[in-house]
């Protein structure tokens, strides 16, 4: 509850207020989801050049 | 969850703690979530199902199967996680992952869990094929419902019936790179699922007081000490001639032959000790997991090479 009422204050002046780690944390996993979503489609990319032609003739 | 009456200090599942600190997660907790000993496993006897299976398949087809089912498995292990952080914080073992450290909290492992799922199904299927994807789902749907909400807290044989979910990335493999399933990817399918009692209680026999204290009902617990050590010898006694049966069957050469009963012979000499050995001593409990390990590892190992590897190394030059 601590934490809770901390930060309720801290809404009240400034909004949540991020520390260097948290900070340092969420860029981490930004670029994680970043990297992850480019290798996607990259992935989805390179196969349909595998796949060639064929891959546009699915039945309806 | 009613096991877990004592000990476990925990927000609940989902993670209803109020409001809580932004998150300090970083992406190695997001990895460990995944469990990626557990997933290193599951590539490999994925890959041998990949590469014994007969035809052709774009290498580049092979490495999505595989990342596909990689994240699948890491999907299974999130959601292991974010249900299982209740017990995992009062077992030695597990106590230091990610959830129940306050990390990562259990609706962002649920969510990630969740999210790693779809898109490693959705993706298996759009790229590789519906019936990989499909087999793909139900591992992990079979994983974390039955085996992790259900059976883990309320069945002695939780590991039995569990393991399933861990004996099917062969079968996914073989299914990404035919399209079919025949008996070949099942009979692989029968040893990781033999394998796994005997490697799990062996663990078990030795930290029966954890899984007693977090209220699992693993078999040492629930039937006791002597009973667990005859049902390991009878598993190991089913899994050996399995472990054969490839060769015996014509799957695999000489080679596989050799080391299946080599490999074989050890599992059982060491399945006999457990059934020998008497509480507290644990020294064959400890050998059996370790060699068992191995054991799963040579078996496919040898038949990648005795098998695979030649048709592995044709469909890359092709």
């Amino acid at each position: 509850m601590t934490i809770g009422i901390a930060m309720n204050e801290r809404h009240d002046d400034d909004g949540i207020v991020l520390t260097e780690a948290q900070k340092r944390a969420r860029r981490s996993r930004s670029i994680a989801i970043a990297l992850a979503l480019a290798v996607l489609v990259i992935l989805f990319y390179v196969m349909t050049l595998v796949k060639g032609p064929g891959v546009l003739m699915r039945p309806i | 969850m009613s096991l877990v009456s004592e000990g476990a200090n925990f927000r609940g599942p989902l993670g209803t703690a109020g409001l809580a600190e932004p998150s300090l997660a970083t992406v190695g907790d997001y990895i460990a979530l995944m469990k990626p000993r557990v997933m290193s496993l599951v590539v490999f006897t994925a890959l041998v199902g990949l590469a014994v299976a007969p035809g052709h398949l774009h290498p580049v087809t092979g490495f999505t199967a595989l990342l596909c089912i990689a994240v699948g498995a890491g999907a299974a292990g999130a959601l292991n996680m974010w249900y299982d952080a209740d017990i995992d914080a009062v077992m030695t073992r597990t106590a230091r992952r990610p959830v129940p450290m306050g990390r990562v909290l259990p609706g962002e492992a649920l969510a990630f869990g969740l999210t790693l799922a779809g898109f490693s199904v959705v993706t298996l299927g759009l790229l590789v094929n519906w019936l990989a994807a499909g087999l793909l789902a139900f591992t992990i749907f079979f994983y974390v419902a039955v085996y992790t909400v259900w059976l883990k807290r309320s069945s002695a044989q939780n590991i039995v019936i569990g393991g399933a979910a861990g004996a099917v990335p062969p079968m996914i493999g073989w299914a990404a790179a035919t399209g079919s399933l025949t008996l070949e990817p099942i009979v692989l399918f029968l040893i990781i699922f033999f394998w796994t009692p005997p490697h799990f209680w062996a663990l078990a026999l030795y930290r029966t007081e954890d899984y007693a204290r977090a209220g699992i009902p693993m078999l040492p617990v629930v039937a006791g000490d002597i009973s667990t050590r005859r049902q390991i010898l009878l598993y190991t006694a089913i899994l050996v001639p399995l472990g054969i049966a490839p060769w015996l069957l014509g799957y695999a050469g000489a080679l596989y032959g050799i080391t299946a009963l080599a490999a074989g012979a050890i599992m059982m000499a060491l399945g006999c000790q457990v059934l020998r050995e008497q509480r507290p001593a644990e020294r064959a409990c400890r050998n059996l997991f370790a060699f068992s390990i191995l054991y799963l590892f040579l078996l496919f190992a040898v038949l990648l090479v005795d098998r695979g590897w030649g048709g592995l190394i044709a469909r890359l030059a092709t």
